[in-house]
């Protein structure tokens, strides 16, 4: 992280993210606090189809992941900050997916293992068949092969904790759940005559109009998908960080939120200033 | 006696943690100068648990291990053709490939549109491959082969999993280098270690030759070692032309090599 | 039941339909299409004739019951039934046909019980109504799915082109993926008169209010002691259910009273998907079906298509040595899976782990040489129409390409040998002093889950589920194939058909299977250099016809129906491919062994009858 200056840091003006108050040593706590999510990352305990099994393979004592921090797998998702999609997605199984995934606190992450899970895999036509978990959740790493080996696996994982280990708690962007306001859920979709994501319900609605009048929307002149504003995980936090949108915020936090931003300018004015000088 | 049953199971949980060690004490040490601790503890005759500490020591994964799939190209510093694509674009591997994962443009002769036997485009979507094998299994150029590269995580997958044509070629070179038997099986059934037509060709210039004098055997090379660049498979054909051919072979390899240079650079860039 | 012929019970398949078509004149005729064979019975007459099949002439089990679409060749739906007796022989087929649209066919529950699961499958993807079944609803799909997604004019969200290969791969074959071509970019399509303001999601409520109780708690008196009666959800997301698996468990106090599985939470589509492919690209998504044994469902499978391929002409059939490597790879396989079975089902027992990973040290052995000769740890594919893939490989032996990597280099036979004649027995032996006298697993699964032996032939159950409870149905025995016949073996059969017989009899089974592979040693010895691979080309011409091809896997008996209508030139896929899942059809008698017993014993009852999701859904 940054430069910001230390004196800063510790006064009592500087913005504090509320799990860290009371911690005020910042300077290389990103390092520490990366240090610490990377090497406990508990996976869901889950399984889907036969990624699954290579996963469990990766567990046993022949891979062992539990040299990465990773083998408490944990049955509750409220309880774990990985969660593995191995397998196959289908469409009946995703809406419990999203449910699992909207029950676990932050920060978590999302691994889609196999061919299937990143992007539908060999059964991709298939009538029942997500065609990647992208298309539902924010995944931080994908694992190509069918099935990836353990030890590809493996090499998936470590790339998670590199990528964990490149974020810093200055950068919002990185550690969105420090962000003020609940997080918004991902919506729940329905499982209608086809499976309905709640995102899409408008163009859905505006295609079930035009097929009244015996014509549909083609591909290309698409009105723009509400989801692909919605699909980073990062961008979808921001929005929900960002002063405006928390119109109901209660004030002290608003307080502090005008403070972060005020520290922020200052610094980057800093920033300039140096900038300049040089 | 109730209670046995459970004390004997336990003994043998024992008697497994203590053999995972009589196995560290006996190889104590060889871990790092030798592979032969792997071997024996990786095999039918280990003792107890043993395991791969991954990133620092990895499996190496035997010959017919298949992942993605990767086209072979003429090494790059070929004498005759550097860089050449081996596969013809006859479209076999797209046909029977189950999940219908291979989109090859076959490469059309720009004056006369008839097809040429070279792909103009060739892509594999790795999203959907289920590394079954069976383009490789089926191809009659030997022009597309399993990989052993299983080390292909990603952070983005729009943008990365389809493969494309540089991204899937590699030097005939790095076949011979993870699975050398059966290069050679290969290139013993098709009779050198170039490309099927142009053994052909070769076979009839050889045979031409042989009005005049005794062919020479076919350049059987069975070293499948791992770097050796294909031997100059023939003789240079005439003494009068040979430095105008060795010029153009040069410039050749040249070109290939920087073609190959750039798409590197462009790889490391995406990356 | 006039006629009463003695011994009906042992006529061959030719004269049971000499018999049928006498006593019933009207309702049974002769299959006369091209290719086929068994008899059509009138689906008036159906149970009638069902129940004289099972009582009067002895087939009283029923294996496989499945659909099949004549759309555009005769333009009716068929239901084909195979049916077995428990003593051994061959099948007998018989089929009911109906109309297309308003498709109905009486039940067959009443007769055979482990139609159940199959006609609500048939119903669920066919939307053949079957009257009299008693709870006929949507088993893969959930309720509200629009359509019935198997018949032939039912297209995908992302439908391509009837068959492949697709003519959009080459020669022009400029990238695409699917979603770029969906409107929704995603796998969807929605009939055009949906109706967004009634949507809601129907099925979870369907689903309780299909089970007769209400969701509530209510207090009740029994045996003057206060227990509630509720209703409990394990599922699909549960540590202990092997997958994406659900029930719905109404309970007394902690007793079951009704346990109701769902399923299709991994419903891949295989069987459409299937029937897109050419007979060839299905090999490898077998693979992914029981995806612990996938070298027998290869086997299986190519097993049926080879029934197909014999009728034709220039076919050879498997060199001795193609056998021999078949029957080698599918007792490993069987050794693998059992080896894992037995393992999650400790686990399941609260074992954590520790029988598990034993387990699984040697299981990594094993597929150490499946990933040498296959190419592939898990997915084979090994097996071809005619041979395997490739012969078994000098060494077991791997090269480095990466500066730490790991080089082992064995003989493959050395290495066979030490395994099947030393790690493995010693294994076994420690692994039985572990498990077998232990108190805890003995409490916890003697007179637990018991199934009684009639039920379980009347619940189809198949494998170590149905020879737990006694019945010794193997069909290694009953229905020879490959070189099974001149192999020395036992059958070992439970005698309670309670969940530590189950576990006995996989025991013993992984013993067996090390009797017949120390049997192929010697074998694959003599047989060295005998040509393994296949003449049948890429696209095999498959003759006309149906087959029933089926091989006792690990988890019971596979089965695969296939049913070829290529012409010489057309395109050269089944018209039907159907998978007769162990898993699946074992589930039909998760209820019934759960009744009465405690709750805590529902997923040990599961482990025991040893699921795999990719199989039971597909
Ligand atoms: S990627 Fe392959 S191995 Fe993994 S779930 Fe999909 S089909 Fe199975
Ligand atoms: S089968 Fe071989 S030669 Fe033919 S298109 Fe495929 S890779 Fe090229
Ligand atoms: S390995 Fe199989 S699925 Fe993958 S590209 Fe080759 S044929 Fe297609």
């Amino acid at each position: 992280m940054s430069q910001l200056d230390l004196s800063e840091l510790q006064s009592t003006e500087f913005p504090v993210p509320d799990e860290l108050q009371g911690n005020l040593a910042i300077t290389s706590i990103s390092k520490l606090y990366n240090w610490s999510r990377r090497s406990s990352m508990w996976p869901l305990l889950f399984g889907l189809a036969c990624c699954a099994i290579e996963m469990i393979g990766t567990a046993a004592s022949r891979f062992d992941l539990s040299r990465f921090g990773m083998e408490v797998m944990r049955g509750s998702p409220r309880q774990s900050d990985l969660m593995i999609i191995s397998g196959t997605v289908t469409k009946k199984m995703v809406v419990p997916i999203v449910r699992l995934y909207n029950q676990m606190p932050e920060p978590k992450y999302v691994m889609a293992m196999g061919a299937c899970a990143s992007g539908g895999g060999p059964f991709k036509e298939g009538y029942n068949v997500v065609s990647g978990i992208d298309k539902y959740l924010p995944v931080d790493v994908y694992v190509p092969g069918c099935p990836p080996t353990p030890q590809a696996l493996l090499y998936g994982l470590i790339a998670l904790q590199k990528k964990i280990d490149g974020q810093s708690l200055a950068n919002m962007d990185d550690v969105p759940w420090y962000g003020v306001g609940p997080a918004e859920p991902t919506p729940i979709p329905v499982l209608g005559p086809d499976i309905i994501d709640p995102r899409q319900m408008d163009l859905i609605r505006r295609q079930a109009q035009m097929a009244v009048q015996g014509k549909q929307f083609a591909v290309g002149e698409l009105p723009a998908l509400p989801e692909k504003k919605a699909e980073p995980k990062k961008v979808e936090a921001k929005a929900t960080a960002a002063p405006e949108v928390a119109a109901d915020m209660d004030p002290v936090k608003a307080e502090r939120m005008k403070k972060r931003e005020e520290a922020l300018a200052r610094k980057r004015a800093r920033e300039a200033a140096a900038e300049k000088g040089e | 006696m109730y209670g046995q049953g459970i004390a004997k199971g336990l003994w043998i949980t024992f008697k497994h943690l203590v053999n995972t060690y009589v196995d560290d004490i006996r190889y104590a040490g060889r871990k790092y100068v030798s592979q032969d601790n792997f071997q024996v503890r990786q095999g039918p005759k280990s003792q107890g648990a043993y395991t791969v500490q991954y990133p620092d020591e990895k499996i190496a994964v035997p010959e017919r291990f298949r992942f993605v799939p990767f086209r072979v190209d003429s090494d790059y510093d070929d004498p005759e053709r550097p860089g050449q694509d081996w596969c013809t674009s006859c479209g076999i591997c797209a046909k029977v490939c189950p999940p219908q994962c291979i989109w090859i443009v076959r490469g059309q002769d720009p004056n006369t549109g008839r097809p040429v036997p070279q792909p103009e485009a060739f892509f594999i979507d790795i999203d959907i491959c289920m590394n079954c094998g069976y383009c490789a299994e089926f191809c009659p150029f030997d022009a597309i082969k399993m990989d052993h590269d299983y080390e292909l995580a990603s952070y983005d997958r729009t943008s990365r999993h389809i493969y494309d044509k540089p991204k899937l070629s590699k030097e005939l070179r790095y076949w011979k280098t993870i699975a050398p038997t059966r290069a050679v099986e290969e290139m013993e059934a098709r009779g050198g270690w170039d490309h099927k037509d142009v053994q052909k060709e070769k076979a009839k210039a050889e045979k031409a030759a042989a009005a005049q004098k005794a062919a020479p055997a076919a350049p059987v090379q069975t070293n499948g070692g791992a770097a050796s660049p294909a031997a100059p498979a023939a003789e240079a054909p005439a003494a009068d032309d040979a430095e105008k051919i060795k010029a153009e072979r040069l410039a050749k390899r040249e070109a290939a090599l920087a073609r190959k240079r750039a798409r590197d650079a462009e790889e490391n860039g995406g990356a | 039941m006039a006629i009463a012929v003695p011994q009906t019970t042992e006529l061959d398949i030719s004269q049971t339909i000499d018999w049928l078509k006498q006593k019933y004149p009207d309702a049974v005729h002769d299959d006369t299409r091209q290719g086929f064979g068994g008899v059509v019975v009138d689906k008036s007459m159906l149970v009638e004739v069902a129940q004289a099949i099972r009582d009067d002439l002895g087939f009283d089990y029923l294996s496989s019951a499945t659909a099949v679409d004549y759309l555009g060749i005769s333009d009716h739906m068929e239901m084909v039934y195979h049916a077995y007796r428990t003593t051994g022989g061959p099948a007998l087929v018989f089929k009911a046909q109906t109309d297309r649209e308003k498709a109905e066919i009486p039940s067959l529950v009443d007769v055979w019980l482990g139609a159940d699961f199959q006609e609500r499958e048939a119903y669920d993807l066919y939307g053949i109504q079957f009257s009299g079944h008693p709870n006929l609803k949507r088993i893969l799909l959930w309720d509200g799915f629009n359509g019935y997604p198997m018949r032939k004019d039912w297209q995908e969200a992302y439908f391509e082109q009837e068959h492949k290969p697709f003519d959009s791969r080459w020669p022009g074959g400029w990238v695409h993926r699917a979603e770029e071509k969906n409107v929704y970019g995603k796998n969807v399509r929605y009939p055009d008169d949906i109706d967004l303001a009634r949507l809601s999601d129907t099925s979870e409520a369907t689903l309780y209010s299909g089970l007769g109780l209400g969701v509530d708690v209510q207090e009740l008196e029994s045996d003057g002691l206060q227990t509630d009666r509720l209703v409990v959800n394990l599922g699909p997301h549960h540590p202990s259910t092997h997958g994406v698996f659900r029930m719905i468990v109404s309970l007394n106090g902690e007793t079951i009273e009704t346990l109701e599985p769902v399923m299709g939470y991994l419903h891949r589509n295989h069987e459409k998907i299937g029937e897109r492919n050419s007979f060839l690209h299905n090999i490898p998504f077998t693979d992914r079906l029981d995806y612990l044994s996938s070298m027998g469902n290869n086997f299986g499978y190519v097993l049926a298509v080879e029934q197909l391929l014999a009728q034709g002409a220039r076919y050879q059939p498997p060199t001795y040595r193609a056998e021999v490597i078949r029957v080698l790879m599918a007792e490993l396989t069987r050794i693998v899976n059992h080896l894992w079975s037995l393992g999650f089902l400790l686990n399941d027992l609260g074992a954590f782990f520790t029988p598990m990973l034993y387990a699984n040290n040697e299981r990594e052995k094993i597929l150490d040489f499946f990933e040498a000769t296959a190419g592939s740890r898990l997915m084979c594919n090994y097996m071809r129409f005619g041979g395997v893939f490739a012969d078994l490989p000098e060494r077991i032996h791997s090269v480095a390409n990466l500066v730490n990597d790991k080089v082992r280099d064995y003989n493959t036979m050395e290495y066979l040998a030490q395994m099947i004649t030393e790690r493995l027995p010693r294994f076994l032996e420690e692994y039985g002093r572990l498990l077998v006298g232990n108190e805890i697993l003995r409490e916890r699964t003697i007179n637990v889950g018991v199934l009684p032996h009639d039920l379980a032939i009347a619940l189809s159950t198949c494998g170590p589920l149905l020879r737990g409870s006694g019945v010794a149905y193997d069909v290694r025995r009953a229905d020879p194939y490959s070189i099974y016949p001149e192999l020395d073996f036992d059958i070992p059969v439970g005698v309670n058909g309670d969940i530590y017989d189950r576990f006995m009899v996989r025991f013993q089974e992984i013993h067996e299977s090390l009797r017949i592979l120390k049997q192929l040693l010697p074998r694959l010895e003599q047989t060295k250099g005998e040509e393994v691979v296949t003449k049948v080309g890429h696209t095999p011409r498959v003759p006309v016809g149906e087959a029933y091809g089926r091989v006792e896997n690990p988890k019971g008996e596979l089965g695969f129906y296939v049913v070829s209508e290529g012409d010489e030139k057309g395109p050269q896929n089944p018209w039907r491919y159907h998978v007769r899942a162990p898993s699946f059809i074992n589930l039909t008698a998760l209820g019934p062994m759960c009744r009465g017993y405690k709750v805590a014993d529902v997923v040990t009852v599961l482990g025991s009858i040893d699921i795999v999701l990719g199989e039971t859904d597909r």
